[in-house]
């Protein structure tokens, strides 16, 4: 008995386990992470505030921080905050449209999260299996659908036409930041609804029925029960959803390609093709990832803290 | 008004509204899909106006189908090994740190998480470029190519079987392993016979979702590609749409969709079945393999 005992115990705490096996099993993914996150995030600040190859002009990467030029980065730095600078007025875009369509997802996602939470009753599994087909389905192809719905001759246009709406075919694919808004949110929406749907199914039953029981109207309960608790879902939402918006180059350039609504994701990928722009696609990206960082932060401390709060095992 | 409020708030009421919303959301995501898989069919150029059916673009075409087009199968093959070599090579990885992170709960398990945690929040571009430069200007030897998007895929893939493999070890409790342990089984063979066998149906999911999702990816795959060769099915439609778009660019899209519809059906069949009459498996089921 007292063996068994000890034995249960030394499982449980990992005594009983060679020293070496959990670190060894950890090894590999770590090192990839180490080598291919860590370093090439390193690589982004020696590139950004290297130097150029004096006679390829290609740029050379300094390891060292304290030989750290910032020529080019007081060169992106200046041109993204003035106003008739080279990136000012994508950056302005880009807050903009992220902005708009980030909004536009919650407002389209949170009724829809609701919906399938407390009222889809039976269809509940149908409706979470074609809420999570587009996951599946590749971006490339969804914007390929609207490419072809949005011609001239497409579906769009064509019944616009026929409610006598529009008289001639609208533009869509000319380069409309309308296009591109729409794209935007139709290609980003499931992943709002994701952490949305999750936080509103896990508010209990009981919680509803006690505030109703105790008097409170409906739009009392929702603003005083469903909406609180589901506040860190929005956060975690407009993260999920906005923050690879910022980084989109490609629904641009499927959708809207003209130099008006070009994003800043399009100046990093283009500066990126030439070995002589390099260092400020580099210095972009790490202006991009500075932004970030906040919210990322903000996110990951507010996740581990609901983490906390569930039971451990 | 009063009643459209009812409809938002009201958890009983009959909610017509939710109603509308619900089924106006699966039709605005996936009717244009709908139509796009059926513009494959088309028999013209066009794609956007309906002029009949025809396996023009998916057989019969000796020039342009995805049975002849050499780009297009070769975009196709580019793809599947792509997924398929990051399946084999992410999973057992990533299932690895899973097991260890859970059970060695010390100062450097706990760092090596948050930095998955990281890696799987941070936006694809910033890991694009980073990658991209790395191999551009530190790692010549690699270089930009099929092995470079290896291993972009495999950096963006690993977490998914990290967080699913974590999710199966929080709900399947010690118990099982424990009582192993008392019965006498050495650490090894507990981990062997008991946690790897019951870890099976997630370590399954994981692969699913890693294969599905590297199959359709661009932004990695397009950064780290070197020429022709090097084009996946997602680069070939940008490519296209971006020009003058057959509805050959939907069938390949099309073929790709299927593959993914099928692999994550069967996982997510096997998980069922594998953890059936388990109590809180079909809610796993459902948050792990997103079905």
């Amino acid at each position: 008995m007292a063996r068994a005992k000890a034995r249960r115990s030394a499982s449980r705490d990992g005594a009983g386990t060679p020293r070496w096996l959990w670190p060894s099993l950890a090894a590999p993914g770590t090192a990839y992470l180490l080598i291919l996150f860590l370093v090439p995030l390193y690589v982004i600040l020696a590139v950004t505030f290297g130097k150029l190859d004096p006679i390829l002009q290609t740029p050379l990467p300094v390891w060292n921080p304290l030989q750290w030029k910032t020529g080019v980065m007081s060169f992106t730095v200046s041109n993204l905050v003035h106003s008739d600078g080279l990136y000012f007025a994508a950056f302005i875009r880009t807050i903009v449209y992220v902005a708009i369509s980030t909004s536009l997802c919650l407002l389209i996602g949170y009724p829809f999260a609701y919906f399938v939470s407390r009222h889809a009753g039976r269809a509940k599994a149908l409706f979470l299996v074609l809420f999570f087909a587009p996951f599946w389905i590749s971006y490339m192809l969804r914007m390929l659908a609207w490419i072809s719905l949005l011609q001239d001759d497409g579906y769009v246009n064509r019944i616009l036409m026929s409610l006598g709406l529009i008289s001639h075919p609208y533009p869509f694919l000319a380069g409309k930041s309308l296009t591109l808004i729409l794209g935007l949110t139709y290609g980003y929406v499931p992943y709002m609804v994701l952490p949305l749907y999750a936080a509103l199914d896990r508010i209990p039953q009981s919680q509803l029925e006690a505030s109703r029981d105790l008097g409170a109207s409906p739009t009392r309960t929702f603003f005083r029960v469903t909406l609180p608790q589901s506040r860190q879902a929005i956060l975690a939402g407009v993260i999920i959803a906005g923050l690879p918006m910022f980084g989109d180059y490609f629904t641009q350039q499927l959708l809207a390609n003209t130099n008006g609504t070009r994003m800043i994701g399009n100046f990093v990928v283009e500066a990126l093709s030439s070995s002589l722009l390099m260092s400020r696609g580099a210095s972009l990206i790490l202006m991009m990832m500075l932004m970030m960082l906040a919210p990322v932060i903000y996110y990951l401390r507010s996740t581990s803290r609901a983490a906390t709060v569930r039971p451990a095992r | 008004m009063n009643r459209l409020r009812d409809f938002f708030t009201n958890p009983w009421g009959k909610a017509r509204f939710l109603w509308v919303v619900g089924i106006g959301y699966v039709l605005w995501t996936l009717l244009p899909v709908v139509n796009a898989v059926l513009m494959s069919f088309n028999s013209t150029k066009s794609i956007s106006v309906w002029a009949g059916f025809s396996w023009r673009w998916w057989f019969t075409d000796p020039n342009e189908s995805i049975l002849h087009d050499p780009n297009l199968r070769h975009a196709l093959y580019q793809s599947v090994m792509l997924a398929g070599l990051t399946t084999l090579i992410a999973v057992p990885i990533g299932v690895a740190f899973a097991l260890a992170t859970d059970r060695w709960r010390s100062r450097p398990a706990s760092a090596a998480n948050t930095l998955m945690m990281v890696s799987f929040i941070t936006p694809e571009l910033i890991l694009a470029v980073g990658l991209f430069l790395l191999f551009v200007n530190a790692l010549k030897v690699i270089g930009l190519g099929t092995t470079a998007q290896l291993l972009g895929l495999i950096l963006i893939a690993i977490a998914y079987p990290v967080v699913i493999v974590r999710a199966r070890l929080l709900s399947m409790g010690p118990e099982y392993e424990q009582a192993a342990a008392d019965l006498g089984a050495p650490p090894l063979t507990v981990l062997r016979r008991i946690t790897l066998p019951l870890l099976r149906p997630a370590i399954f999911a994981g692969a699913a979702i890693v294969f599905a999702f590297t199959l359709d990816d661009f932004v990695i795959v397009n950064q780290l590609a070197l020429d022709q060769p090097n084009t996946t099915v997602s680069m070939y439609i940008y490519g296209a749409a971006r020009t003058s778009p057959t509805p050959a660019a939907n069938a390949i899209g099309s073929l790709a969709l299927f593959a993914s519809m099928i692999i994550i059906t069967f996982a997510f069949l096997a998980y069922r079945r594998s953890t059936r009459g388990m109590k809180d498996e079909a809610q796993n089921a459902q948050s792990v393999l997103g079905v």
